[in-house]
């Protein structure tokens, strides 16, 4: 069993009287695709957020590569190697594709540099902006505002602006939510892309096709806490996970 | 000498205390700042003062502030409002600033940037230490009767309830069959009519008005709404007042200069300290980015 | 040039780095509403440094927008808080603070104002205020800009792509608060005189007419506004008693119809486009 990247232990969560969180617990090993499954408001977009720090977890703990980023600020979590997409896609309205790309890179130059025009300092942010561009079939698009193009164009754009900075660990959250089959290919051949330069990936799913022949270890979540946990098949077959999924709404 | 402080303070609160009303009413309800209801309030002065000077008695003077505000409330939220109100709400606040560099040129152009002035209305009363005039108590009693009516209508009457609906999503208003597009002309009408009949009254107790009065005023008047709580009715009753004694106290102990160190500084202060006023209301710091 | 289109020219300089430093402010999405506090800190301490302490021009308009950046970042930091119109207000509130100092200030005259400054011409005014033009665009192309942009768009997405929203905005606030005060110092040495009331709320909103009629999503926006506000009523002599309404007037039309102003991205492109093709 591969070293674990991401480890989450008796992670809670309260907003006022209702638990989102309550002792979550769950690993994602390096290298691996891991799913998060579940029904509407069992706290998959919480947990997200908790990782990322946009929450700061009640209790419990939560580390990358054996260090404790519980209680750090969102921009410190994500310089670290985390990076995330969002359910409905977050982009910024004024920039294009390629503005995109160049935004999220790492500050890997001089403060002062980055006040200059990123064409007479930057040729490597160019490259990598170009070099990511390239990997998700992108190219085309490179000047055109981000918003003005097709929705499963945006989705794409999203989530080459997460790789860019080279993350350790990529969070998807419903990457192929309102996708027709061959759209959901697509990504889903990016994301063993992805697994396979060594990227590890924690997604959030309902579309258990697509879940099912991708992921190598997939957590079920119910009110704020895993009822389940296994490979793909151990899930399927799992009568908890079909007692949850039973008479619920998905 | 202190209890005259008081009650020139508290007559300034009042000024205040219906000026932070008007602003509140519309910050509440639809989440803007209108920056013209300081002009509204300045010419509803003038048309008070007009009118009174032209032998009109007082009542004829506040129903025509009252009408003259509210009829350009409407032609403010027809064209600055209605066509922006899904835009960042800094664009319809930046309209309302438009319109009110536009209110404030007019009302110079027709009556002149020198103070216009009318002699003293009414008697004045002497209660022990206290020099009170006639107006200085009708703004006062004004105060707590419009400041009671407004609560009256937006916490108890169907139609406030239906402000308020529109005030927390307007979207679910919508649904529920409220026709937001009125509420909001409702809306920017109540607190026309509010800053017109606090002009009215003003004008006439200073005995004194210019084009600027409106700024002046209307600028620390936000102060106090923001003290109080935004959107907070009894917020304003409460503000108006302590921050029209401090400011009159400042003058007589600190020196005219220092006031408007000290009004803006609580101000400052509270959105620092406790962003939701003094009785609560919506935090300032979830307001709408640009 | 005559003495009158000198003077005209000059306040339009000025205007221009007015409105730069609401613009770089606006560029993160806060609007500033009170950058006429920052150009009065910045008349003020340059007025003294060049009369009282005898210091050439250039080395009293650096340090006095070191100043007056500094005091920008320290009032960012809680105004950070405060989002939209609440500060808006803050910063409202803020420069009648400054103003309210300055009229207290009885070292530097108080509401009697200062005197004493050495003249500069239009073309010292010019030199300054071109410099900070050119300077806003180069930056527009900077990396820093473009997280400033991704800050304006979605505070929250900036934040987990790794930027520090917080250092952003406040250097934002910074930048502006000190191109303001150089706008002051250009304006003191220009006009010679200053007093408190140069620098209210009327002046504040100029700089914030300049950049929403101009164009609020490019530098020479600034520019663009920065000269209507100046030379239109020049235009419009006839009317000149109605000129604030026009204005009023032209906010309200822009907003309605053409919400970034009259110059922006695309139309650059098409007039730098057909001067190419031409």
């Amino acid at each position: 069993m591969s070293h674990a990247l991401l480890q989450l232990t008796g992670v809670t969560k309260t907003f006022g009287g209702i638990h989102a969180l309550s002792g979550m617990a769950c690993e994602v090993p390096e290298g691996k695709i891991v799913g998060v499954i579940g029904p509407n408001g069992a706290g998959k977009t919480t947990l997200f957020n908790t990782i990322t720090g946009a929450y700061r977890a009640d209790g419990g703990s939560v580390t990358l590569k054996g260090v404790d980023i519980t209680q750090w600020p969102s921009h410190r979590i994500v310089r670290e190697g985390i990076a995330r997409t969002f359910q409905n896609i977050r982009l910024f309205g004024s920039m294009t594709v390629w503005e995109h790309l160049l935004v999220a890179q790492p500050h890997n130059e001089a403060s002062w540099r980055r006040l200059l025009p990123v064409a007479w300092v930057n040729p490597a942010a160019q490259a990598r902006a170009d070099e990511v561009m390239d990997f998700f079939g992108l190219t085309a698009f490179r000047d055109r505002p981000a918003k003005s193009l097709p929705y499963g164009i945006q989705r794409k754009v999203e989530m080459a602006r997460a790789v860019t900075a080279r993350p350790k660990l990529l969070l998807l959250d419903e990457p192929v939510a309102g996708m027709n089959h061959d759209e959901a290919e697509e990504i889903r051949t990016l994301m063993l892309r992805l697994r396979d330069t060594g990227l590890s990936i924690l997604l959030i799913e309902h579309d258990m096709n697509f879940v099912m022949r991708l992921c190598d270890y997939l957590y079920v979540l119910d009110f704020g806490v895993p009822i389940a946990e296994g490979t793909p098949e151990q899930v399927r077959a799992d009568p908890v996970v079909l007692d949850a999924y039973l008479g619920k709404d998905d | 000498m202190l209890m005259q402080q008081l009650v020139n303070g508290l007559t300034l609160g009042a000024v205040y205390t219906l000026l932070a009303l008007s602003f509140s009413l519309v910050m509440g309800i639809l989440g803007i700042l209108n920056l013209a209801i300081a002009e509204l309030f300045m010419i509803g002065g003038y048309i008070g003062f007009t009118l009174v000077d032209s032998g009109y008695p007082l009542p004829v003077a506040v129903l025509g502030g009252l009408a003259v505000a509210a009829a350009i409330a409407v032609v403010i939220e027809k064209i600055g409002y209605q066509p922006l109100r899904d835009a960042p709400l800094v664009t319809p606040m930046l309209s309302t600033l438009g319109f009110s560099i536009i209110l404030q040129n007019i009302a110079t152009n027709i009556w002149g940037s020198d103070p216009l002035q009318l002699s003293i209305f009414g008697a004045q009363y002497q209660i022990g230490p206290v020099s009170i005039g006639e107006m200085q108590l009708i703004v006062l009693g004004a105060t707590v009767v419009l400041v009671a009516l407004t609560a009256f209508i937006v916490q108890k009457t169907p139609m406030g309830r239906a402000l308020r609906a529109v005030a927390e999503n307007r979207e679910v208003a919508r649904l529920l069959g409220v026709s937001a597009d009125r509420l909001m002309m409702m809306a920017f009408i109540l607190s026309g009519a509010l800053a017109g009949v606090a002009g009215v009254l003003i004008a006439l107790h200073y005995g004194a008005i210019t084009p600027y009065l409106g700024v002046e005023i209307g600028l620390k008047a936000i102060a106090v709404m923001v003290i109080g709580g935004t959107s907070q009715i009894w917020g304003a009753l409460v503000a108006g007042p302590l921050i029209g004694i401090a400011e009159v106290l400042t003058v007589a102990y600190g020196g005219s200069q220092v006031r408007d160190f000290v009004v803006y500084g609580f101000m400052i202060l509270i959105l620092l300290l406790r962003p939701q006023g003094l009785l609560g209301g919506i935090r300032s710091d979830q307001g709408q980015r640009v | 040039m005559s003495t009158y289109y000198a003077s005209l020219l000059a306040e339009s300089g000025i205007l221009l780095l007015g409105a730069l430093s609401v613009y770089i402010i606006l560029a993160t999405g806060q609007l500033s509403l009170g950058n006429g506090a920052f150009m009065g800190i910045g008349a003020y301490l340059s007025s003294w440094l060049t009369v009282t302490m005898h210091m050439p021009l250039t080395l009293a308009l650096v340090i006095s927008a070191l100043v007056a950046g500094l005091i920008g970042a320290v009032v960012a930091f809680p105004a950070l808080r405060l989002k939209g119109i609440y500060l808006a207000m803050a910063t409202v509130g803020f420069a009648e603070m400054v103003r309210s100092f300055f009229l207290n200030f009885e070292a530097m005259g108080g509401s009697g104002g200062f005197r004493g400054m050495q003249h500069i011409s239009v073309g010292t005014v010019w030199l300054w205020a071109g410099g900070i033009l050119i300077a806003v665009m180069l930056l527009e192309r900077s990396r820093v800009w473009l997280e400033m942009q991704a800050v304006h768009d979605d505070e929250t997405a900036a934040g987990l792509i790794g930027l520090n929203t917080t250092a952003t905005k406040i250097s934002a606030f910074a930048a502006g608060a000190a191109v303001a005060a150089i706008a002051g110092g250009l304006f003191a040495h220009h006009n010679v005189y200053i007093e408190p009331a140069n620098f209210g709320f009327e002046r504040s909103v100029d700089f914030v007419l300049a950049v929403i009629l101009g164009g609020s999503t490019v530098a020479p926006g600034s520019l663009v506004g920065a000269l209507l506000l100046v030379f239109l009523p020049e235009v419009l002599r006839p009317i000149a008693d109605w000129r604030l309404a026009a204005f009023g007037s032209l906010l309200v039309l822009v907003l309605l119809v053409r919400r970034q102003g009259i110059l922006d991205r695309s139309l650059i492109r098409a007039l730098t486009f057909r001067r190419l093709a031409a």
